[in-house]
């Protein structure tokens, strides 16, 4: 019932120079995500991956297993030295994860450019 | 005062809150709620339905949740029964920073959701021990934040 959640990782380049790790997911975020939500995070090299930047473009659906998911990655990253940022929230999630918290420890923006320009 | 219900019966599992999320949007477009608020609702729909699969009927694929929705006026109330206790109290609002910390699970959103994003939601225990439900309003009027 719930979509099948996928992830993809790219590797760019802010325009300061600096290297992004972008985790791109698609489908629900959910309790079934785990794998490609935290594995997929889990799975890159932390000494290099230091600015972490999530795609949530193609996710239409987030529940409240999904937003512990997104919570684990930053409790990682905070231990890990790592940043996250995200771009591409609907403007409910976006509400949604402000009411949260989750601005406090994940910039927000509105797409990958404007991300990218203040990386 | 002209009151219209709809009822939707789920299987506990979970990913069928998403049944009844489409059935209350499709209710509060109807009704002629504004987009955030339908989006609004939807969550609250969602986090009320998953509480019941997974807290209220423990998961019981035997089990199902029952979701009434009735509109009134301008309000429309949702009520989401399942087979289970019923809270004895309501969570503590969660703490990011705790979380973060790992002073606090970082599951338990779902409540303060639920609470955040309509107008009233009570808990309500049923009577031996079973048919506990939660009771969500979300009104018509409402201005968006």
């Amino acid at each position: 019932m719930q979509t099948e959640t996928k992830a993809r990782v790219d590797q760019l380049t802010s325009p300061a120079g600096h290297p992004v790790t972008v985790l791109r997911y698609e489908g629900d975020i959910a309790s079934t995500s785990k794998d490609a939500v935290l594995g997929t995070y889990q799975a890159l090299p932390k000494q290099t991956s230091k600015l972490v930047l999530l795609d949530f473009t193609k996710v239409d659906y987030i529940n409240s297993s999904g937003i512990a998911l997104v919570i684990q990655m930053l409790i990682e990253a905070a231990n890990s030295g790592q940043k996250v940022y995200a771009f591409g929230l609907s403007p409910h999630f976006t509400k949604v994860f402000t009411m949260v918290g989750i601005t406090k420890y994940a910039g927000l923006f509105a797409g990958q450019t404007e991300a990218l320009a203040a990386l | 005062m002209k009151t219209t219900s709809v009822e939707v019966r789920l299987p506990s599992r979970m990913g069928y809150e998403k049944v009844a999320m489409s059935t209350a949007a499709a209710v509060a477009k109807l009704m002629g709620f504004k987009e955030d608020r339908v989006e609004d609702l939807k969550t609250a729909v969602a986090e009320a339905c998953i509480n019941a699969i997974e807290h209220g009927n423990l998961l019981n694929e035997g089990l199902s949740v029952g979701v009434v929705l009735s509109s009134v006026d301008d309000a429309l109330e949702v009520k989401v029964i399942d087979d289970g206790k019923g809270l004895k109290n309501l969570p503590p609002k969660p703490d990011i920073d705790k979380k973060i910390h790992g002073e606090e699970d970082p599951r338990g959103m779902g409540m303060f959701l639920i609470q955040a994003l309509v107008d009233e939601a009570e808990w309500v225990k049923g009577s031996n021990g079973k048919s506990s439900y939660v009771r969500l309003v979300i009104r018509l009027d409402k201005e968006a934040d």
